[in-house]
């Protein structure tokens, strides 16, 4: 019972928590940039304005798959917060992702097809090394359900400090920031012109902003995994870790998903596969 | 409440499309100087967006011919309501010293309905980011008027 309710909070709170991450990365943007910034409840009154324009869809389809991917965003945050399966949020996520591409692949835009195969093939990236996190949390805690990681008692980074890392890469991803922003970018507008998100408008994109706020609290919510033995220590963790993410958004320019792929296949497996040699020797 | 929330955001976060109906790119350079850290408009919420779905504020510049106005007229319909056009300089004001020529319409309000005048061959920075904040006081009076 306890659980049901604190996972009800956490699906109520969690838009507010991470429209104002989204805020505070805006203002420690301008800050790096030596701007002045958007105040910090500027995503708010986006979404609020979006929410009160006109509805302008392409077809119907549009409002499905919106739906579905603000839904399957909250179920994730839902059920981490019910200390559920790891790899049923897996799966849950990723069918709102793939609704997300869907609606942006039901129009005729040419920008909005363009960035839905870009968003494929980063889900295609992000995915693999996202198992390989569950897998190797389940081979450390003996189980991939949230609530036994809560309750192992020593911080996970200990043992899986380069599972850390990938994880990185995938929160990077997850977070649509440069280098990996291929998909979506908010500043090449000349080029995909925001590619999936082209063709929503209004509403619609007021709901993939409060979906995508959901999974930002997820993803951070996986990062906090890594040390839940402590409060203190999984927010300085998170904070310094949201903080590298902003950096690195700062100091790398776009790149091609080739690259990405590459890279983050590259480095991501590497990585992956020595910390697990490292779990079996120790 | 919602409504009291969804018209401060109306007023807080206008973000711009930005057409260039074919100008000399003075204007267009002046445009991007607001979004530089000296002037940094993203401080007033507003946002330079590529999407025209996305956009509250369409800001013409230059002057509106008769190849480019479908283009302009199609940037404005795809703009979902509420919305607000500025046109810039003298070009997109009267079509400026083209205006003679055979194949230019005049100014943008021609074609669609202009809400706020930016005056200028080209105008400061500082003039643009006022006729933005006229566009948003109009904005203003018609949500107050609405109720
Ligand atoms: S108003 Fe002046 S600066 Fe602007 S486009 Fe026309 S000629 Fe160029």
């Amino acid at each position: 019972m306890g659980k049901l309710l604190l996972a009800t909070i956490a699906v109520i709170l969690a838009p507010v928590v991470g429209g104002l991450i989204a805020g505070l990365d805006r203002k420690l943007t301008a800050w790096l940039q030596s701007r002045v910034g958007p105040p910090i409840l500027q995503p708010f009154y986006d979404v609020f304005k979006l929410l009160g324009k006109s509805p302008m869809l392409i077809n119907p389809w549009q409002i499905l798959t919106v739906w579905v991917y603000l839904v399957s965003s909250m179920l994730t945050v839902f059920l981490f917060f019910m200390g559920s399966d790891l790899l049923l949020m897996f799966f849950v996520l990723t069918i709102g992702a793939v609704f997300f591409v869907m609606g942006a692949l039901s129009t005729q835009s040419p920008y909005a097809q363009v960035g839905a195969q870009r968003e494929l093939v980063t889900m295609l990236t992000y995915e693999p090394l996202i198992i390989l996190v569950f897998v190797s949390i389940a081979m450390v805690t003996g189980s991939f359900k949230v609530s036994e990681v809560f309750t192992y008692g020593k911080p996970l980074l200990y043992q899986l400090p380069l599972m850390f890392v990938v994880l990185g890469y995938a929160l990077t991803i997850k977070l649509r920031k440069s280098p990996f922003d291929i998909s979506a970018c908010h500043h090449a507008h000349q080029e995909v012109v925001r590619g999936v998100l082209t063709e929503y408008s209004g509403p619609q994109l007021a709901m993939i902003e409060i979906a995508h706020w959901y999974d930002v609290v997820f993803v951070l919510g996986l990062v906090g995994l890594f040390w839940a033995s402590s409060f203190w220590g999984c927010a300085v963790l998170l904070a310094v870790t949201y903080f590298a993410e902003l950096v690195i958004d700062n100091v790398t320019a776009r790149m091609t998903y080739k690259w990405m792929l590459k890279t983050v296949w590259g480095w991501g497996l590497a990585l992956s596969v020595l910390n697990l040699l490292w779990l079996y020797a120790g | 409440m919602l409504k009291d929330w969804i018209n401060k955001g109306r007023l807080k976060s206008p973000w711009i499309v930005h057409f260039d109906c074919g100008s000399c790119n003075g204007c267009d350079i002046e445009v991007l100087a607001c979004l530089t850290p000296l002037y940094d408009v993203e401080r007033f919420g507003i946002i330079n967006i590529g999407d025209p779905k996305h956009a509250d504020v369409l800001l013409v510049t230059g002057t509106v011919n008769h190849r480019n106005k479908h283009v302009l007229k199609n940037i404005y319909d795809q703009m979902p309501s509420p919305k607000a056009v500025i046109a810039m300089g003298a070009c997109g004001l009267t079509g400026g010293v083209f205006r003679e020529a055979y194949n230019v319409v005049g100014g943008v309000d021609k074609v669609i309905p202009v809400d706020v005048y930016v005056r200028g061959c080209p105008p400061k920075p500082e003039a643009i980011i006022d006729g933005v904040v006229h566009a948003l006081g109009k904005v203003k009076a018609a949500l107050e008027a609405a109720g």
